[in-house]
């Protein structure tokens, strides 16, 4: 924390001498040992060092993987197949590394909820919350290269799906395709440049993690009430051993469900198409991303309708791009000057709204847009003929067998005839989609915005001390 | 209970995301009755009897049109295969192994010292033998159609939990519907296979295009086949594999009876274990994975109380 004075003793002479040349345990010190936390951090608060040990993982796993891939279109199904067959634990290193990526991803977004929930963005934290947006996008787009490396269906046409998303953008679309592609389409080429993008674009989030942490230990931890810090002795613990231990346990938990995911379900996160090698004459039947990339890919889906002279294609990527860019203005569309939704009663109720369309736009991005939620009434049948005069005409049906038999009596009388399906009107995941979408817009540009101006905080301690001893005091809400 | 809370969340995200795998028009695969042994949690591992009938299955049947072109006969005898032998560690002294290998001739990827192709019997070290020289010569004799490789088609099937590949593989094979088939002259007088179906609100008939079979197992959509409610249309789809298995197709070495679902488990267990030839290592390792993982945690969940234990938070 600023201004927080280092305590770091260095005792043995090798010590002495580093510390006057550059003193990086006295860094490590002032960060990890001594560094002021405050007392109250419940813990949602364990998922920062939760994403530490993932991103770890991923790069430690991933580096191993890189010694046994090949990346060409002719190989790359082949090679991860071996590293899984033939490498010694290349089955743990690869399940580990690709459950690894859904983990990372569950982990992150638990972490960005509660920065939402208590307010984390607010001052003096806006440059934590914006390089947490940046790690945020480079995690969306290594997932999204490294989906591309087994070269399964999956890889191959969603990596089309996303490319093609350029093209939309007028004039510099199709340059910026083919730039990405490095071609005319995907090919060995692209997956090429997908792999070195892979392994570059995780040491840049190191990167922006070691600026993100550094950001967070110049204001210092953001806390359940949203209260700065006022008094060092009363409001806070030193990170270690408090936090140490009370983060390793919640690492330790964390990890068990990922190793069972990792030992006894280590595809079921996946596709299956994606086992079939990549074949660009054969399209799968759905393309579904990760379902990380589903709320996402379930805004891009929703928007159905042009707004002036800009067409669907393109403002379905502005909405989905959008939906990303809108999270990097928060800090300035949250008016409220309370930091934690606990003491916000009308804004909490909003927020979880919001959690609920995040979950209901990943529903939305699994399932087929014309598929019914709701449906409202039964499936008619059409009969459409077309008679010997040369006359059309349809008729609609309830049952199959007067349908059959009016459609068999026009054949008989030299029409042609057929029967379709006229599917009741129903409340599809495409309404669905939209009416969170619009949700999902409104929480950030509108509701947070007004709410700031006009709703009336409630309990907010005056200090963290305070809230710690009113546990059982009516006015505040219990903390951990 | 509040330190689960995050926990629920999660998982309770974790389970929307699977449901990003779109249901089919294919009637939801089972496995037998009794599930498969492999699936069994915590630490399940293969029944290698029925894995070793299984590769007499394959070899005996499907290998006349399907490759398996990421297996090699080595796989076959090293830790987890079927004809793994704790006398022979490495899979290429394995004679069981090299007796299988030597019964099919392949042609050497390298070359006699003159530059000429060279026709050998296949070692150990040698990848299956592909029943056709390209895809395109797969394509022509099956009538267009590509039998795929099965390397890892347990794992391209299903959603992804374990033994839903290998309950495709078992419900196509037994899924066939051929003891329904009807067969009547059809207007251009050739024989047209048809089948009745009566089963709920399904009522209609389905004709089998020339070349192609019928089940209700396989992703398609049997609507432009289907005389009856177009709402109410079977499940399934065609496929160009005629059913393969009748009861006796293979006889067993080890004298099981070889019906047509005692075939089709043992094939569907090979392939469950060709596709992850090491999934009897990730069962044997996880249990005391999760062992260590949860002492772990109690021991630190220990530490943090006695930690905290002065500190009012």
């Amino acid at each position: 924390m600023s201004g927080h004075e280092s305590t770091y003793k260095p005792n043995t002479g090798i010590e002495k001498w580093l510390d006057d040349r550059l003193p990086i345990i006295r860094l490590a010190h002032d960060s990890f040992v001594d560094f002021p936390t405050p007392k109250n951090l419940n813990y949602w608060y364990t998922f920062g060092g939760i994403l530490a040990v993932c991103l770890a993982i991923q790069i430690i796993t991933g580096v191993v993987l890189a010694m046994h891939y090949t990346a060409t279109v002719n190989e790359a199904f082949g090679s991860v197949e071996r590293i899984m067959r033939d490498v010694p634990f290349g089955w743990l290193i690869r399940n580990i590394h690709m459950v690894g990526a859904s983990m990372f991803f569950l982990a992150v977004y638990v972490h960005m909820f509660r920065g939402l929930y208590y307010g984390s963005y607010k001052a003096p934290r806006e440059v934590l919350w914006l390089l947490g947006c940046v790690i945020f996008l480079l995690m969306m787009a290594t997932a999204f290269l490294g989906y591309m490396l087994p070269w399964g269906q999956m890889s191959l046409h969603g990596a089309n799906v996303i490319i093609n998303l350029f093209g939309a953008i007028p004039l510099v679309g199709e340059g910026i395709q083919s730039w990405l592609m490095g071609g005319p389409s995907v090919g060995n080429q692209t997956l090429q440049r997908f792999f070195s993008l892979h392994y570059l674009l995780p040491f840049m989030i190191a990167g922006v993690v070691i600026l993100h942490i550094w950001a967070l230990h110049v204001p210092g931890n953001n806390n359940p009430t949203g209260k700065e810090v006022q008094d060092v002795e009363k409001d806070t613990i030193p990170f270690h051993p408090y936090y140490t231990v009370k983060d390793g346990f919640a690492i330790v938990v964390f990890l068990i469900i990922f190793a069972a995911f990792v030992f006894y379900a280590p595809n079921v996160l996946g596709h299956a198409d994606n086992y079939i090698e990549a074949n660009p004459l054969v399209t799968p039947a759905h393309i579904v991303p990760e379902w990380y990339l589903l709320p996402f890919y379930a805004i891009l889906r929703a928007i159905t309708f042009n707004i002036g002279p800009i067409d669907a294609k393109l403002l379905g990527v502005i909405f989905m791009f959008g939906a990303i860019a809108v999270l990097f203005l928060l800090p300035w569309l949250d008016t409220s000057k309370v930091k934690s939704m606990r003491y916000r009663p009308v804004a909490k109720q909003f927020f979880f709204g919001f959690v609920v369309a995040c979950l209901l736009l990943s529903w939305c991005g699994a399932s087929n847009p014309d598929d019914p939620v709701i449906s409202m009434g039964e499936d008619k049948l059409v009969v459409s003929y077309t008679d010997a005069a040369g006359i059309e005409g349809t008729r609609v049906f309830e049952e199959y067998a007067p349908a059959a038999q009016f459609r068999d009596e026009q054949t008989a009388s030299g029409a042609t005839a057929s029967i379709a399906v006229q599917a009741a009107p129903a409340f599809r995941f495409l309404h669905l989609s939209q009416i969170m979408t619009a949700y999902y817009f409104a929480y950030f540009l509108l509701i947070l915005p007004i709410l700031g101006l006009r709703e009336r905080p409630k309990g907010e301690p005056d200090s963290i001390h305070q809230s710690i001893l009113g546990h059982d005091a009516p006015a505040a809400a219990p903390a951990e | 209970m509040k330190l689960f809370r995050p926990l629920l969340v999660g998982l309770g995200a974790m389970a929307l995301g699977l449901t990003a795998h779109a249901a089919g028009g294919a009637k939801h695969a089972h496995g037998p009755d009794e599930g498969w042994p492999f699936a069994k949690v915590p630490a399940g591992q293969l029944d290698q009897e029925s894995v070793q009938r299984g590769f007499q299955v394959y070899k005996e049947v499907c290998s006349s049109c399907h490759g398996m072109k990421l297996l090699s006969y080595r796989n076959l005898g090293e830790k987890g295969g079927p004809f793994y032998s704790d006398e022979y560690p490495n899979a290429n002294d394995n004679p069981l192994v090299k007796a299988i290998a030597a019964e099919v001739e392949i042609l050497d990827p390298n070359p006699d010292e003159n530059g000429d192709p060279v026709y050998r019997p296949a070692i150990p070290a040698d990848t299956f033998r592909s029943p056709y020289p390209n895809d395109q010569a797969a394509m022509a004799a099956n009538g267009g159609a590509m039998p795929p490789d099965l390397s890892v088609i347990t794992k391209a099937r299903g959603h992804g939990a374990e033994g839903e590949g290998a309950s495709y593989i078992y419900s196509l094979m037994t899924g066939y519907k051929d003891d329904k088939i009807k067969t009547k002259v059809g207007e251009d007088g050739l024989n047209v296979n048809y089948i009745e179906f009566d089963d709920g609100e399904t009522v209609g008939t389905l004709t089998q295009p020339t070349g192609l079979y019928y089940n209700p197992y396989f992703a398609g959509d049997a609507t432009p086949q289907w005389d009856g409610d177009p709402r109410h249309v079977p499940y399934g789809g065609f496929l160009a594999m005629a059913p393969q298995l009748p009861d006796g197709r293979v006889e067993y070495i080890d004298g099981t009876e070889a019906t047509t679902s005692q075939m089709a488990y043992d094939v569907a267990q090979f392939l469950q274990w060709a596709g992850d030839p090491k999934q009897g290592q990730r069962k044997s390792l996880a249990l005391p994975v999760m062992i260590y993982l949860v002492l772990l945690s109690i021991l630190l969940w220990f530490s943090y109380k006695r930690i905290w234990r002065n500190v009012a938070h």
